[in-house]
């Protein structure tokens, strides 16, 4: 059959057909095969996931209107406290908010960023998160309620830090890497981090991917039994998973006695790993909340067991929809680190005057909005870093003030969306507060398409 | 002296009691049929007599930053892990070991009688794991700091990723894992391992005849050219 399709503008002279880009070689593309045929290593560097994922963004709240009658915003009270990890008798934590902050080691961060985020989470009632490097006696002091992690590598653990803990978070994976071990390259490996993590100053340091210790959930149950002896049975513990699995890890970390499961999606944040990590592993925070809600219900175990999401919140409304579709908390790093400048053209110079440091970026080969330079230690706003000159860019008490003020700012986002539901608390947010936007957000958050009452996926499921 | 029976007490109610010993003082586990985490987490210089087989994770999480800590001995066989991430004081194992024995310790003495399973000394911090008989493959693997003895034959992979971790290995070695690299001996280290031996009693080591392994520092830096090294 002829085809009659109808000619869209005037063709072009014969010999001046444009050349079009090869949609599978892009200019992008093509100077990353430049990049490593020159330099003969994949590219490393820190944050997440740069690629567009379904997320929060892709799905609206339905708020109240007749059917539903909404509660006044800033008069009537809105509830925010988010107690963690009571299920096994442990004294559970009480957050004043239900936003807290990743862990982020010393070593990736500066003293003064760690110092900066503990001061901030203190001031707003929240709790913030070690890291790959031990607890520093810095930040047990700023931080009030302190998540002391077990990770792989167990660089600079110590059973006294442990008894100073107020919860314990085994890392088995995080959603930048899930299946990956940390990296700190060697500029960053100074000589007080490499005193903490038992390694030559300098070299590039490879965490480890597995637990020294033990390996698959038989274990992990006695693992979390001999944590549990070594801290009396008197703080929670958590499990802490890359969003990969998510189903299978969460229900295992439950039958493992995990008090709170933390899962990470693939959009969070890293100071260092390998980009084709960070890209093209895990699923994103969008599914992994779904998943890992429905998980706990399965086995009966949502109201005794705690679910806390990570990777890629930045805002209220990226709280509140992870808080309807199940999550009890969220936990930010990358966002945190924005609120204390990252990414900024401006930092504040020692004698106080706010001073323009994109030329820090052009140095790195970046510019401020671009860049996740972190792995270099160079940072030019001080907080990913281990040279005292940069570092002294980041006033710790202006950052804890910067980031106590998005922690509220988004806290109050939480509260108007809840109420705007009819919520008198934020915990009381619920999947039927929600629509999709699109096919692939309905299919993975299991919530109807805006409009129709069609969930992708639902028969398969169930 | 205490004398708590695993018959008649919980894991928990054990360790509990342990905890509370005060400096200087002594108790006795009876029965422990191989129970999990026994003796974990004990910071105090007392001493624990465990009469019989341990589970996982026995002495894990013990002694202090200073290098004290309780002196542990085990009867029997001990399960994966014994003295994790131990900072002082010392385990004294009379069987053997199953995996890991030693895992991440960052302080102390652990001494096995018998043999130790695979990946013995794994992420080693600083501290000593002395094992009379043979060590399974991958022992010493990516191990930062501290001493590995081992006083019989090691199997493949010895010293994998090793950092600055040093082992001595009185016997065979199947075979040396990634970037590890054996070194003559010097006489700090025959006195080192001289020492080792009067503190373990581990006496059918030769500290003159031992072969030293180290890292050859080769996978340090990050290179494409060391795709396959590992």
């Amino acid at each position: 059959m002829v085809s009659e399709e109808p000619v869209v503008g005037q063709p072009l002279p014969v010999g001046t057909a444009p050349e079009v880009v090869n949609a599978s070689f892009p200019p992008e593309a093509m100077a990353r095969i430049h990049d490593m045929a020159e330099s003969g290593i994949y590219p490393i560097r820190g944050l997440g996931a740069r690629r567009k994922v379904p997320d929060f963004d892709d799905l609206v709240f339905l708020t109240a209107s007749i059917s539903r009658y909404p509660l006044e915003g800033y008069r009537e009270r809105c509830g925010t406290r988010t107690l963690l990890g009571g299920r096994h008798g442990a004294r559970p934590l009480e957050l004043d908010i239900p936003i807290t902050i990743a862990g982020m080691s010393f070593g990736a961060l500066s003293a003064s960023a760690k110092d900066a985020l503990g001061r901030a989470a203190t001031a707003v009632g929240t709790s913030t998160t070690t890291g790959d490097g031990g607890m520093t006696p810095e930040e047990r002091k700023a931080s009030s309620l302190l998540v002391y992690q077990v990770l792989p590598s167990r660089y600079g653990f110590d059973p006294a830090d442990l008894r100073q803990a107020d919860a314990v978070e085994i890392v088995v994976g995080q959603g930048a890497k899930p299946g990956g071990g940390g990296m700190l390259l060697g500029q960053k490996v100074n000589d007080r981090v490499a005193q903490m993590r038992t390694l030559p100053p300098g070299i590039d340091q490879r965490s480890a991917s597995r637990h020294p210790d033990w390996v698959g959930p038989d274990d992990l149950r006695i693992k979390i039994e001999e944590l549990r002896e070594a801290t009396e049975w008197r703080v929670p513990i958590y499990v802490k998973v890359g969003a990969t699995r998510v189903a299978y890890d969460v229900k295992l970390a439950v039958a493992a006695g995990a008090d709170v499961v933390v899962v990470d999606g693939m959009q969070g944040g890293t100071a260092a790993t390998q980009d084709v990590f960070i890209e093209h592993t895990g699923i994103p925070t969008l599914p992994a909340v779904r998943l890992a809600a429905r998980a706990l219900a399965e086995v009966g175990m949502a109201e005794q067991v705690q679910l806390v999401v990570s990777g890629g919140i930045r805002s209220g409304a990226d709280v509140a929809k992870a808080l309807a579709l199940g999550a009890d908390a969220v936990s930010i790093g990358v966002a945190a680190l924005l609120a204390l400048g990252c990414n900024r053209s401006s930092a504040r110079a020692p004698d106080g005057r706010q001073v323009d440091v994109s030329a820090g970026y052009r140095a790195l080969g970046t510019s401020p909005g671009r860049c996740a330079h972190c792995h270099t230690g160079q940072c030019p706003v001080g907080i990913t870093t281990q040279d005292p000159g940069l570092e002294s860019r980041l006033d710790p008490d202006l950052g804890a003030k910067a980031v106590a003020n998005y922690l509220r700012a988004i806290t109050m986002e939480v509260t108007a969306l809840a109420r705007a539901c009819g919520k008198s608390d934020v915990h009381h947010l619920e999947p039927e507060d929600l629509a999709a936007l699109t096919v692939e957000a309905a299919a993975m958050a299991q919530l109807p398409l805006a409009g129709t009452d069609w969930i992708p996926g639902l028969q398969t499921q169930e | 002296m205490d004398v708590l029976s695993c018959d008649a007490l919980s894991v928990r109610e054990v360790n509990h009691t342990l905890r509370r010993l005060p400096p200087g003082s002594s108790a006795v586990v009876t029965a422990p049929r191989g129970r999990h985490n026994l003796a974990v987490g004990l910071a105090q210089e007392t001493d624990i007599d465990i009469e019989g087989n341990a589970g996982y994770f026995v002495g894990g999480l013990g002694g202090r930053g200073d290098g004290t800590g309780p002196t542990i001995t085990v009867g029997g066989f001990v399960g994966w892990s014994v003295g994790e991430n131990l900072m002082g004081g010392s385990i004294r194992v009379r069987g053997s070991a199953s995996q890991s024995a030693g895992s991440s310790a960052r302080g102390g003495l652990i001494a096995v009688e018998g043999d130790a399973s695979l990946r013995a000394g794994i992420s080693l911090k600083g501290a000593t794991l002395a094992v009379a008989g043979d060590v399974g493959a991958m022992t010493g693997f990516m191990a930062q700091s501290g001493t590995i003895l081992v006083g019989g034959n090691a199997g493949h992979g010895l010293g994998d990723s090793l950092y600055e971790a040093v082992i001595y290995v009185g016997g065979t070695i199947a075979s040396l894992g990634a970037d590890a690299t054996s070194e003559e001996l010097v006489d700090d280290d025959v006195l080192h391992v001289k020492r080792l031996v009067e503190a373990t009693g581990f006496d059918h080591i030769d500290p003159g005849q031992v072969t030293k392994v180290v890292s050859a520092r080769n996978l340090y830096h990050f290179s494409a050219e060391h795709h396959g090294a590992y």
